[in-house]
């Protein structure tokens, strides 16, 4: 058994820093590669991309990537761990097969396939036995959006990655799977942690949470002396160097910007949580309230005491569904008074859309530079302002409303008050809004397929 | 006297569909006691009148010197539904750090900030 592994994480989201994963190779020693690409409706856009072609539907950045990495991780004996399969796995395992026999690696490799998270064809079926995939947030059942559901998968833990792993895998490709389950599979596969080793489980998973962000722990969106952090240009990416006996490390590759600290770790470690004592995930319940952190050298925090529980009968499920339309049109007014002008627009703009005899389900002004984001709280906006952006978004299931709403911005320009520009982008773009549905189903209703097929 | 939550915390926030979380962080040890007794789930309510359209929830965690704040109903709908800026609730975190709270001179002494 090794000493310690490293896992570095090599995006954030799907849309991260294209370099960041080819500099966790290149830049440094590691062991696992991890890459999390499937935000919560990222499933509903590959969706659509395989109705349109049935080859599609996975996230081509990842076989991009890989072309241009895999030589490396096989000469350096690096393992790739990826939720890059969204609704067409297989699809994506191909295009890798495809890419790595180009490059010579035929024979070389193994590709380990992870399915049975995809239950859209299966909706029917739980809602007819009495599932009713109840929205986790509203109570609201599942019928009442049934015949708006473009997407339906459940989030799939650490256990199949390290089947994969142990048959030989080089990489491994899943669907929708947790972040957090691609770190803590390759500690299980490495260590050979057993099923019920919760603490060691919990802090496998805990591990995940803080590299899942890339670099928001590494010293990115850090608060904390954030002017003195050095060299954010070349951030280094986050690496968990992990112990078998569940104590981790994390750190970053040397000679990259960025910081690891005590408090830049605290930042990620509170980021998106809920009930710290109760961080429910399909491998375990990890409790926040154990974590111990220490200054382990520059750019090194030692991640120790971590207790967890047993993991619930249940697995999360994310449905993404049709809800109407939006569109948000934006105008920019200089000095002087730029916020009374931005109030005066505004009005003027709702009442022709009232005479327009326009309804939406929601509009939503807001005034950028002013108060957009603190509110109420930002006090009352100085009269010496240089500009105020004046921000209106319309929401609603007509879409002709919300059309009609996006030529109404750029006349406010000849026709109403002075001193406004920053229209160039022309009128508004309509948006179908997909939105999410999160859900619990009984774990006995989902089985896991994982497949290691040869390159 | 009267100290701004900056002088006392860091933040980060973040969003689980219309709820916005913000997790605040003393910057010293000898911090935390305070933001226990005067940042609390009421207050925190009261701070974000007209945002927050639902409860507030406070949890402890002693052992980071944190607390984590859960703010329902904060966010337009939440997600993609949202049409706000901050959709997400990034900047929530900022927006709690404007907080004013009320210590003892001999309190602020003690934990040297004055």
């Amino acid at each position: 058994m090794k000493e310690t592994i490293r896992i570095a994480a090599g995006q954030g989201f799907w849309g991260d820093l294209p370099n960041a994963p080819v500099r966790q190779v290149e830049e440094g020693p590691i062991d696992y590669l991890m890459l999390d690409y499937l935000a919560e409706v990222t499933m509903s856009i590959m969706q659509k991309q395989k109705a349109r072609d049935p080859k599609a539907g996975y996230a081509r950045d990842f076989v991009t990537l890989m072309s241009r990495i895999l030589p490396a991780c096989v000469a350096r004996d690096i393992k790739v761990v990826a939720n890059a399969g969204g609704v067409n796995v297989a699809g994506c395992a191909a295009a890798v097969r495809e890419v790595a026999r180009e490059l010579g690696l035929g024979g070389k490799l193994k590709i380990g396939i992870v399915t049975g998270d995809d239950i859209l064809d299966r909706i029917d079926d739980l809602l007819g036995r009495g599932i009713e995939l109840r929205n986790m947030d509203t109570d609201a059942p599942l019928a009442s959006v049934r015949d708006r559901i473009q997407s339906a998968n459940a989030y799939l833990g650490a256990a199949p990655i390290v089947e994969a792993l142990n048959q030989g895998a080089r990489l491994v490709i899943t669907g929708r799977a947790t972040d957090t389950g691609l770190t803590l599979g390759p500690m299980i596969h490495e260590f050979g942690w057993a099923a019920d080793e919760w603490d060691k489980l919990a802090a496998g998973t805990i591990a995940g949470h803080i590299i899942e962000c890339g670099a928001q722990c590494s010293g990115g969106n850090c608060q904390y002396e954030w002017q003195s952090i050095p060299d954010l240009a070349n951030v280094g990416f986050p690496i968990a160097e992990a112990s078998p006996d569940g104590t981790f490390v994390i750190t970053k590759h040397e000679n990259t910007g960025g910081r690891v600290n005590i408090p830049s770790i605290k930042e990620q470690l509170v980021y998106e949580m809920g009930d710290p004592r109760a961080y429910i995930t399909p491998d375990c319940v990890a409790d926040f309230t154990t974590i111990h952190l220490a200054d382990d050298g520059l750019d090194r925090v030692r991640v120790f005491g971590i207790k967890g529980r047993p993991s619930t009968d249940s697995l999360k499920v994310s449905i993404s569904y049709s809800a109407g339309f939006k569109a948000v049109g934006t105008l920019v007014y200089a000095w002087p008074d730029a916020y009374e002008k931005a109030k005066a627009a505004d009005r003027i703009v709702r009442a022709r859309l009232d005479r327009l005899g326009l309804r939406f389900d929601q509009i939503l002004t807001e005034f950028v530079g002013a108060n957009a984001t603190h509110g109420p709280l930002a006090g009352e906006p100085s009269p010496d302002l240089a500009e105020v952006q004046l921000r209106v978004g319309v929401r609603g299931n007509d879409r002709q409303a919300i059309e009609e709403f996006t030529k109404e911005m750029a006349p406010l320009i000849l026709t109403g008050p002075p001193a406004v520009t920053g229209f160039a982008g022309g009128r508004p773009k309509v948006e179908e809004i997909v939105a999410y549905w999160p859900a619990l189903i009984p774990k006995s209703e989902i089985t896991v397929q994982v497949d290691v097929i040869d390159v | 006297m009267q100290v701004q939550l900056i002088k006392l915390a860091h933040a980060r926030s973040g969003d689980k569909g219309d709820t916005a979380n913000v997790g605040l962080i003393a910057l010293r040890d000898a911090f935390y006691p305070l933001l226990v007794r005067e940042v609390t789930a009421e207050r925190v309510k009261r701070h974000f009148e007209g945002i927050c359209k639902s409860d507030v929830e406070r949890f402890e965690l002693p052992n980071l010197g944190a607390l984590n704040f859960l703010l329902h109903e904060s966010l337009g709908g939440g997600g993609t539904l949202s049409l706000m800026t901050d959709a997400q609730g990034k900047t929530f975190s900022t927006a709690l750090l404007r907080m004013e709270i009320e210590i003892a001179d001999d309190e602020a002494r003690s934990a040297g900030l004055i």
